[in-house]
């Protein structure tokens, strides 16, 4: 099918539905609005482990652990005395009232662990006393005040863990099962949370206390979410009606725009409700970028309505004439979109499955509805333009553009070659790294409880499985040994680690104890069955809550050593795993090591994420590649097109690397997105080449200047637009949507620089080689 | 308060009348002492066993479905008077590692239990001071107050609703338990018992805030020549964690000639 056959089917839909005008209306907006009722299921997700996929093996061990262990989820209370002095009868009153309002009010917890509540054992001769380190705080006296002080900083398993080593701060840590098929629970949680926050800092004036741990952390997310659909979304609409009206200064048109993406966003949020999506800050952007590109869609053919109804055409045959032109490129710009968004279900991380399936459900929906609503909707609407009375400025502009490409295409070629190659060779200089509470902007809870609790406490944990391989194992002298080496040579990471529990450490406590408290004891037990019987007293003496569970499986052959970390990036926690991996290689006697925790998967999902975008990508570029050969009929037209694409999204990586440097991992959706974004201005300046050049028979220099005349402007106007709309999804609190706007938004102004110079520059080069064959030819 | 009184009217009441007369209708009772009411018979249908020995295997299965076996025998002396309950001694077979340990517990009701604790790796009995009850039995989902006999003492109750078990077709009476002992690991617990042999079938456990995180399910309840009722099956499920603990208990062996010197501490390192 030839360009001339899709004007006259883009014709027919026109006609047809200015034709059946209201039934068509009302069909869309009832068609829309059904689709768009199943948003009214959709709900956050309740979960930080939505971002990985159920195939990830880093995901498969973490779960793996928690089923053995328990989930290590937790909410956890900083709190920190403004006199820098935690051991005061007014503060250890605070944390035990603290530890017993998680116990009460935070739902699924299972274990509460605090300075008060510190199973403090101690041994008198066969006594062994296992007792709240702190039990009833309002009868201390200051010489308990000093008891309690030295029992706890000279304990490994509370200095640094519940006190910081300074005894200037201290948590209380509840450990929370919250159900992840529940959704909304972390964030219930979370507000539990706040609530006993609240309520502690008035009971006890002179504390802060800020929220932390998994559960904040997956609340946040939501909250991320929120706090962005609440500011970008109604800036987008905000940009959306001054582009418009400036563009387009007719508000019947800016109605007709804003009826089409309302719509559009309808079906894509509806279709996300339908298939069950649960909503992340990274699923949230699917609405922004839905309005983004389906104004983009409007703009085309209302630009070509007025453009003809300025030559004076009836409003009717504008409209028809309008869709004709523009049927063919927004039928593949759309369809190419929706593939590259259809490619994020490549990626490992199924938040951005459901960014691209929306995405591309409401792509779909804005193309059906530009070429069957939007002309029945302007030709009810009241509506007129000036007549021309000249050309304007911008069309001036592009004339000029095109001038000076004309004269000099190998001067353009030649620069924008060398400056291309000179960014895409900083490519490879970018590296991936984030810090996922960084992922936060700073105006959020979650982050400025993160930066004030990371110098006393760290911010999160890693896990490490060890594995004797053999049940009963556990209290093996020589396992415990390398429990014990290991745990030491953790803490001489003072950088990466801010506290260690192992179990190393309760058996020498468990040591001593059960040896009349003699300092002389406090070693690893040598008798395995001895070591195996100290266990079971501990387990028979420790109260709910605070039991081994979750520290030792059931059949003794694994232990859990948890290392609180210091807020580093995934770059610096991918180091220190590796290093870990390394010295338990070296010193771990062959037993069996698994590095889990949250921390270790967001430190792990950026690599897999672009690797499988890579894949996705190089799928898109073999789909824009056979799609614009067919529609254009050309081989050399599908390389071009690939070439203009591919070319400014690696030379905004290059800049990236240049100007920022480090990446996270939300850069895997960016290639695929703007990919199919761009391909665009491809489309639209090559159809208009392409109908000059061989419909109507125009040279190449001709045709390029019809070019420019007739997509030059629509094409800076969509660059406008969808820069400005992915502009504002680099304002987000949540980072990983920035990144992916700003980069975004980089890479569609450099799309259009290479689509409005490079591409006709090819063509003019390319044309003038075989306009001297051929001229050649019929010399000879 | 009026529960504590409640209670001790039920007992003098109780202790006044010959066994038969509880197979009155309680239905227009209030609901604390309907609640007690079921309770005490349930009790009362224990009273008098004396002693007993049993072999007890206990499987732990975690999330993931992986299980583990212990083994253990508990020989049990019936309680003498109020304010204390059974004592109990609980010697521990495997893991091969813990062989010849032996807890030996004195039950209170509403204080900790005395415990003492033999190791053999040691050779020497160690008393342990602690409020354990309510924390978990050697790594199970059992915790100590799971364990222990339901001595009345322990709760103030009261009934909540008569139920038909939908799998069994049981006639089951639900009495919400409130532990008095302030250390409980829980805020309540509602048990379904058998209106018929006066048994709980099931249990259900909430945590301190209130919400149910354990479920205990009694089984194959049998009835010995005594006359006593005892559940050779019990499994707890924690739906917080997704683990999960089975008792298997052997053939019971009631009145055997133990006597309270059988449960000094002195007798640990004897064993």
């Amino acid at each position: 099918m030839n360009p001339q056959h899709w004007e006259r089917l883009g014709r027919s839909f026109a006609e047809a539905s200015i034709r059946l005008r209201w039934l068509v209306i009302a069909l869309s907006v009832a068609l829309s609005i059904g689709i768009g009722y199943g948003a009214s299921t959709l709900q956050f997700a309740g979960d930080y482990r939505v971002f990985f996929g159920p195939d990830n093996p880093d995901f498969v061990a973490n779960e793996r652990a928690q089923a053995t262990f328990g989930k290590p989820d937790n909410v956890v209370f900083v709190i920190i005395p403004d006199d820098g002095e935690v051991f005061t009868s007014d503060t250890l009153r605070a944390v035990h009232a603290l530890t017993e309002a998680a116990w009460t009010g935070i739902p699924y917890v299972s274990r509460v662990d605090s300075l008060t509540n510190f199973q403090n054992t101690q041994g008198d001769g066969d006594n062994l006393i296992v007792e709240d380190l702190v039990f009833d705080p309002t009868t201390l006296s200051e010489t308990s005040l000093a008891e309690v002080r030295r029992a706890a900083m000279q304990e490994p398993l509370v200095n640094g863990f519940v006190v910081s080593p300074g005894a200037d701060a201290t948590l209380v840590n509840a450990v929370v099962q919250l159900p992840s098929e529940i959704p909304n629970m972390a964030s219930q949680a979370n507000s539990v949370a706040r609530d006993i926050r609240d309520r502690i800092e008035a009971e006890f004036p002179g504390h802060t206390i800020h929220i932390t741990g998994v559960a904040s952390l997956s609340a946040a997310f939501e909250e991320a979410g929120v706090a962005d659909s609440s500011t970008l979304i109604p800036a987008v609409y905000g940009l959306i009606l001054v582009v418009m009206l400036v563009a387009l200064r007719s508000l019947s048109a800016v109605l007709a725009s804003l009826l089409l993406i309302l719509l559009s966003t309808f079906v894509g949020m509806g279709v996300g409700g339908l298939a069950g999506v649960e909503l992340t800050p990274i699923s949230l952007a699917a609405p922004t970028i839905i309005l983004t590109i389906a104004v983009a869609d409007a703009i085309h053919v209302i630009a070509g309505v007025r453009g003809e109804m300025r030559r004076k055409a009836s409003r009717r045959d504008a409209i028809i004439q309008s869709l004709g032109l523009n049927f063919l490129p927004i039928g593949i710009t759309s369809l190419t979109t929706v593939i590259g968004f259809l490619t994020l279900n490549f990626s490992d991380s199924p938040p951005f499955h459901h960014l691209g399936n929306m995405t591309a459900a409401g792509i779909a929906a804005a193309w059906l509805l530009s070429i069957t609503f939007l002309p029945a909707l302007l030709s009810v609407l009241p509506m007129s333009f000036r007549q021309a009375t000249g050309s304007d400025g911008r069309t001036g502009t592009m004339t000029r553009v095109a001038s000076g490409v004309i004269s000099a295409p190998r001067a353009f070629l030649g620069a924008l070659a060398v400056g291309s190659a000179a960014a895409i060779a900083y490519t490879p200089t970018i590296e991936i790294n984030d810090q996922w509470s960084k992922y936060f902007d700073q105006s959020l809870e979650f982050r400025q409880a993160i930066d004030a609790s990371d110098p006393y406490f760290g911010s999160d944990t890693v896990e490490f499985i060890l594995d004797p391989g053999a049940p009963g194992e556990v209290v093996d002298p020589e396992f415990l040994a390398v429990v014990d080496a290991f745990a030491a040579w953790l803490r001489e990471q003072p950088s990466d680690v801010a506290h260690v529990f192992a179990l190393s450490d309760i058996m020498k406590r468990l040591n001593r104890n059960l040896n009349g408290d003699d300092p002389a004891f406090y070693r690893l037990p040598e008798d395995q069955a001895l070591a195996s019987q100290y266990l079971l007293v501990y387990e028979l003496s420790l109260p709910y809550g605070l039991g081994l569970n979750d520290r030792v499986d059931i059949d003794r052959q694994s232990t859990r050593v948890t290392a609180s970390m210091r807020d580093i990036s995934t770059g610096e926690t991918r180091d220190f795993v590796s290093k870990a991996e390394a010295w338990f290689a070296a010193n771990g006697r062959g037993y069996g090591l698994e590095v889990t925790g949250p921390k270790v998967l967001f430190a792990f999902v950026a690599d897999r994420n672009i690797q499988a975008a890579a894949d996705g990508a190089i799928y898109l570029i073999i789909a824009i590649l056979v799609i614009l050969t067919v529609a254009f009929r050309s081989l050399s037209v599908g390389l071009l097109s690939v070439i203009a694409n591919v070319l400014p999204i690696l030379t905004a990586f290059g800049i990236w690397a240049l100007l920022v440097g480090v990446v996270g991992f939300s850069i895997a959706a960016v290639g695929a997105v703007a990919v199919g974004l761009v391909v665009d201005f491809t489309v639209h300046f090559l159809s208009k080449y392409d109908h000059r050049r061989h419909a109507e028979g125009g040279s190449v220099v001709d045709a390029v200047r019809y070019a420019f005349d007739t997509a030059g402007q629509a094409i800076v106007l969509t660059t406008v637009i969808l820069a400005s709309g992915f502009a504002i999804l680099a304002t987000s609190t949540f980072k990983l949507n920035a990144d992916m706007g700003l980069l975004t938004a980089i890479s569609i102004v450099l799309a259009m620089l290479v689509n409005l110079l490079l591409v006709p520059a090819i063509l003019l080069i390319a044309g003038q080689r075989i306009q001297s064959v051929e001229s050649h030819t019929t010399a000879s | 308060m009026i529960s504590r009184v409640v209670t001790a009217l039920s007992m003098a009441s109780a202790l006044a009348l010959p066994l038969g007369a509880f197979a009155e209708d309680l239905a227009g009772l209030p609901p604390e002492e309907r609640g007690y009411r079921i309770m005490e018979r349930s009790d009362l249908s224990d009273a008098g066993f004396g002693s007993s020995t049993v072999d007890l295997t206990m499987t732990l299965t975690d999330g993931s479905g992986r299980s583990t076996v212990r083994n253990m025998q508990i020989d049990t002396l019936e309680k003498r008077g109020n304010g204390n309950g059974d004592k109990s001694l609980t010697r521990f077979f495997s893991p091969p590692d813990v062989e010849g340990t032996a807890l030996l517990s004195h039950a209170r009701i509403l204080d900790p239990d005395d415990q003492w604790l033999y190791l053999p790796g040691l050779r020497r009995v160690k008393r342990i001071s602690s409020s354990n009850k309510s924390g978990p039995f050697v790594g199970s989902e059992f915790a100590f107050e799971d364990l222990t006999a339901n001595e009345l003492g322990k709760y103030a109750y009261r009934y909540l609703e008569t139920v038909q078990d939908a799998a069994t077709g049981l006639e089951l009476d639900v009495v919400e338990c409130k532990p008095l002992y302030e250390r409980s690991g829980y805020s309540k617990l509602h048990c379904y018992v058998d209106a018929e042999i006066h048994q709980s079938r099931r249990v259900e456990f909430f945590d301190r805030g209130g919400r149910l995180f354990k479920t205990l399910e009694l089984l194959d309840y049998r009835q010995s020549t005594d006359g006593f009722w005892r559940a050779h099956e019990q499994v707890m499920t924690n739906h917080l964690t997704g683990k999960a603990t089975t008792l298997r208990f052997g053939e019971f062996e009631f009145g055997i000639s133990l006597n309270q010197r059988d449960f000094e501490p002195s007798i640990l390192d004897r064993l």
